[in-house]
């Protein structure tokens, strides 16, 4: 394809200049050391960088928390906006700007507290878009506080004798809205699984939910000690339809064989059954986008002032 | 031009400068459809008009009760009508329960003229018929002039379901009371049931015919409010509607909106339209997703809005912040209804002005206008993006529940391509330029679009510098809000004063804003007419305030505000200085511009009657204090 072609299409690559993975990657980025932020990040602009998209055409949108700090530490566009809602505003950015590639990062409280409706809603709409929720299983940047997603008894700052309700499970809830398009889990700790699972989500037409389990080394060491060092434990969802790693596949974690097409046995592998499961529950590109529904092509000035004109037509008197 | 009737000789005709009717039904009979029709016919002949729609609270609520009330109060006049007036000249009522509720609400005149169906007086059902007589017995009481149609019983003999024609039987007999042009009149219907098979066209035809000859045959009256066609083509709407076609002759993209009376018409409107010209409506989960879409679009180089009422506007609250501090272009409508809380949904108000100016925590600096008639409602929208844009800014704009509903004609805009905003463009940011690149003097900086390369920056609601990294340094943050203020101050200096409304001094000024201008200037006429000194001035802007104000003041010996808010009597128990709570543009104006400034308010949850308004000026000149 000639660049005049890719940037009409707004796929967004750019045959003249190859882009250095440096064209992605912004100021040093401030988490803690250890923290899983970090390699979800290299990671993204990793793909960025393969994919070659052109960094003007690329927006993180993001809300508030730890996780939410993600566009700052990009080179592309960003907006960093107020907690719980990134949605929203990446619904919006993509309804009027189908060229744009839009990815929302958002933390457990973001996503699945404060962004609950949102998160439901956007699921629904369907907007092409990759969506990361970088699960830490706490409120990061407020100092320890329970989160939707915290595990029952894991004592916080505000419930310091365990939390006390059964930890929501943002795979079965997003399973369970009409019109998920695509659903998928993935780990900071596996960074080949991690890349492919943003890679597919990228590519797919449509609302693309990637819960990254995000390893927070200050507030919840344990949550994920086991499945990061021990990942025999882990299981691995396969397919020839699915995300296929090598790697994190040879580590000796239970290889369970799932085709993304079955909505059902994607509810069923999404239940909390004790292993962390890493894969691609679920993915149908059939769905209606709400973007692509209301797409509306654009008018110049003078052809809206000539419609609206027949319009007051209806109203002369 | 009109078709005249052989007037009976026994006709008295009666002549007016202006008439007030209301046309009242059960919901569903289709009292609005008559009212309007006439409505519109009237505005064609050139008469002045302001139509405003009587609403009932539920949407099926019980027949022939007081609650059931449903029609359209229309004021004609020789000159334009800018608001609803006093009480009504002239009643039509399907039933007498209707005709009580508009009786108990004072919404008519000590010696109305009534007309209303009679069938129900001999009713088979006597429980229907001791109603009739208490009904009666209530309104005895005034000097009423009742007279009885048998509106069912003569529409019989065109349809059989006569509960349905009554309506176009009432247009026809409205149509010969005020000597309605008859082609006109069969044009409207004609108009009206475009969508419908000719026979049912020419069967409502029909019916308005036979309406009019009963009217010929029995009534001893006629009303002639003369009429001047107007040079100029005009067209005729509501506010909602207005407010809708202003968002598409300014080029707005998007309006992202979540349904709240009485905002929702403008999106059923735009639902309709927007979309041949490009637009989208995205009705979004709720009032924060819908600002949060509409500042997404506004972010990626679109202009956005979003409309709403109170209860939305108080959820919109946090976006409103960071839309100020991400300085994104935003419309925002508000169409305001009566509160706090869920209040009055459907009823009008003026009590969201401190809200839209001071709502958001922290310093929220943005323009915030108020259309005063239906033709700003349209012009308004295409300012609002203008200001949006150009100072990338939120612009706030107060509308409300009466401006939502009524029907005015005005003249048709000359559309200008002008209007419409650029198309954003997508080529490279100058090198080495920064997102907030503040003009020192100005407090401007351009704006960036995703797209353009070279201008890759994360927008942030966090304190930023001119780089949009983010920073606590206290000077920054003291430079960051002041850019983000000096852009208003430099606004301001483009503004011009409020033009006054009679001689410009006197002993009393009254200041206004939003829908109550009509009622508020004629009641000062009708003051002036009485011998008072007293002027009106209307503002348009109320963040930043327009120039002038203090000078004007200055030349009055008091100043009062008129508006549709709550205020403590300044002699009310237990009110002090210290604890009277003033009418909202009142407070600003004391505030920002140490001038003594009074109040007058209302919340009745209707338009303020100019009557009232003028009660208040009498009360203000002869005591110092309105009540
Ligand atoms: C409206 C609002 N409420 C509360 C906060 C405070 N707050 C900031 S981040 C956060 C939670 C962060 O947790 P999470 O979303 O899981 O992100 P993390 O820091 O763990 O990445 C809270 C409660 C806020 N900024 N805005
Ligand atoms: S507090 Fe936890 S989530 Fe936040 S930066 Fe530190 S390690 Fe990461
Ligand atoms: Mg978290």
């Amino acid at each position: 394809m000639s660049t005049d072609v890719c940037s009409l299409l707004g796929c967004g690559i750019d045959e003249e200049h190859a882009y250095e993975q440096s064209a992605y990657e912004g100021p040093l980025a401030r988490w803690c050391p250890g923290c899983g932020d970090h390699m979800i990040l290299a990671v993204t602009q990793r793909l960025l960088f393969e994919e070659q998209l052109r960094p003007e055409q690329v927006v993180f949108v993001s809300g508030i928390g730890c996780s939410s700090r993600f566009p700052h530490y990009m080179k592309t566009y960003g907006f960093h906006g107020i907690h719980g809602r990134a949605l929203p505003v990446a619904t919006g950015i993509k309804l009027t700007r189908p060229d744009l590639h839009v990815f929302a990062v958002m933390g457990d409280g973001d996503c699945c507290s404060i962004g609950a409706a949102h998160w439901i809603h956007a699921i629904r709409y369907n907007v092409d878009m990759v969506a990361m929720l970088l699960d830490n299983n706490i409120y990061g940047l407020t100092k320890n506080q329970t989160s939707p997603t915290t595990p029952q008894g894991h004592p916080s700052n505000t419930q310091p004798r365990g939390s006390y309700l059964p930890a929501l499970n943002p795979l079965t809830a997003t399973l369970g809205v009409t019109n998920a398009s695509f659903v998928a889990q993935t780990a900071d700790w596996a960074p080949g699984h991690l890349h492919a699972t943003l890679e597919a989500a990228y590519r797919h037409k449509g609302f693309a939910f990637v819960r990254i389990l995000q390893r927070c080394p200050v507030w919840t060491p344990a949550v994920f000690r086991d499945a990061a060092q021990d990942p025999k434990r882990n299981e691995i969802l396969v397919d020839a339809k699915g995300i296929h790693d090598a790697d994190t596949e040879k580590l000796g974690g239970k290889l369970v064989p799932h085709d993304p097409s079955d909505l059902h046995a994607a509810r069923r592998l999404a239940e909390d059954g004790g292993a962390v499961r890493l894969g691609l529950f679920y993915r149908d590109e059939s769905k209606p986008r709400y973007d692509e529904t209301r797409h509306q092509r654009a008018f110049a000035a003078e052809e809206r002032i000539r419609v609206l004109d027949q319009e007051f037509d209806r109203y002369a008197v | 031009m009109s078709t005249t009737t052989t007037i009976p000789p026994r006709a008295r005709v009666q002549r007016s400068k202006e008439h007030i009717l209301e046309v009242v039904s059960d919901s569903g009979e289709g009292a609005q459809k008559c009212g309007q029709s006439f409505g519109a016919v009237s505005a064609k002949m050139g008469n002045g008009a302001w139509t405003v729609e009587i609403i009932p609270a539920e949407i099926q609520p019980p027949p022939r009760t007081p609650g059931s009330a449903s029609g359209v109060r229309i004021r004609i006049g020789e000159r334009e009508v800018t608001n609803w007036g006093d009480e009504a000249d002239l009643c039509v009522a399907f039933n007498e329960q209707v005709l009580l509720s508009r009786h108990r609400l004072g919404a008519l005149k000590e010696d109305a003229t009534i007309l209303v169906e009679n069938m129900w007086a001999t009713h088979d059902d006597p429980l229907v018929r001791t109603a009739w007589e208490k009904a009666m017995e209530e309104l005895s009481g005034r000097s009423y002039r009742i007279v009885g149609v048998p509106m069912e019983e003569q529409c019989l003999a065109v349809t059989d379901n006569p509960r349905r024609g009554k309506n176009m039987f009432i247009l026809g007999l409205l149509a010969w009371i005020y000597d309605r042009d008859m082609e006109r009149v069969r044009e409207q219907i004609a108009l009206q049931f475009r969508k419908k098979s000719p026979e049912v066209c020419s069967k409502n035809i029909e019916l308005m015919e036979l309406g009019a000859r009963w009217a010929e045959a029995n009534l001893d009256f006629r009303i002639e409010v003369k009429a001047v066609p107007a040079t100029a083509p005009m067209v005729v709407m509501n506010g909602n509607q207005a407010l809708g076609m202003g968002a598409m002759a300014a080029g707005l993209d998007l309006c992202a909106m979540y349904p709240i009376t009485p905002a929702t018409s403008v999106s059923h409107y735009l639902g309709e339209v927007f979309e041949s010209v490009g637009g989208i409506v995205h009705q979004a989960e709720d009032e924060i997703a819908a600002i949060g879409a509409a500042i997404g679009a506004s972010y990626a180089g679109k202009v956005a809005f979003t409309v709403t009422s109170g209860p939305g506007l108080a959820l919109k609250t946090e976006f409103i912040g960071l839309a100020v501090m991400t300085e994104t272009p935003l419309v925002i409508v508000d169409v305001q209804r009566g509160g706090p809380s869920t209040g009055l949904p459907t009823k009008v108000e003026q009590s969201d002005l401190l809200a839209a100016m001071f709502g958001q925590p922290g310093d929220a600096p943005k323009v915030i206008l108020a259309p005063a008639t239906i033709e700003e409602c349209f012009h308004c929208m295409v300012t609002a993006r203008r200001i949006a844009e150009s100072l990338r800014c939120v612009v706030l704009v107060l509308s409300d529940a009466n401006l939502a509903t009524g029907v005015q004609p005005f003249v048709r805009p000359k559309l200008d391509p002008r209007w419409q905003a650029t198309p954003f463009d997508p080529a490279p940011v100058p090198e080495g330029m920064r997102p907030y690149e503040w003009d020192e003097r100005l407090g401007l900086s351009r704006r960036f679009v995703p797209g353009q390369p070279g201008g890759m920056f994360v927008a942030t609601g966090l304190c930023h510098d001119e780089g949009s990294k983010v920073t606590y340094a206290p000077e920054v943050n003291q430079r960051g809000c002041e850019m983000r203020s000096r852009k208003i101050a430099v606004f301001q200096q483009t503004l011009l004063p409020p033009p006054v409304s009679g001689p410009d001094e006197g002993d009393l000024l009254i200041l206004g804003w939003g829908s109550t201008k009509g009622a508020i200037e004629e009641a000062a006429e009708r003051a002036r007419d009485e011998g008072l000194k007293v002027s009106s001035a209307h503002l348009s802007f109320l963040s930043p305030l327009q120039p002038g104000l203090p000078d004007l003041c200055r030349r009055f010996r008091q100043v009062m505000t008129v508006e549709i808010n709550y205020s403590d009597r300044a002699d009310a128990p237990f009110v002090a200085a210290e604890s009277r709570r003033l009418g909202q543009l009142a407070y600003i104006l004391r505030g920002q511009l140490l001038l003594d400034v009074d109040c007058w308010t209302r919340v009745p949850g209707e338009p303020l009657r100019p009557g009232r308004i003028l009660e208040a000026i009498r009360e203000k000149l002869s005591k110092g204090v309105a009540r």
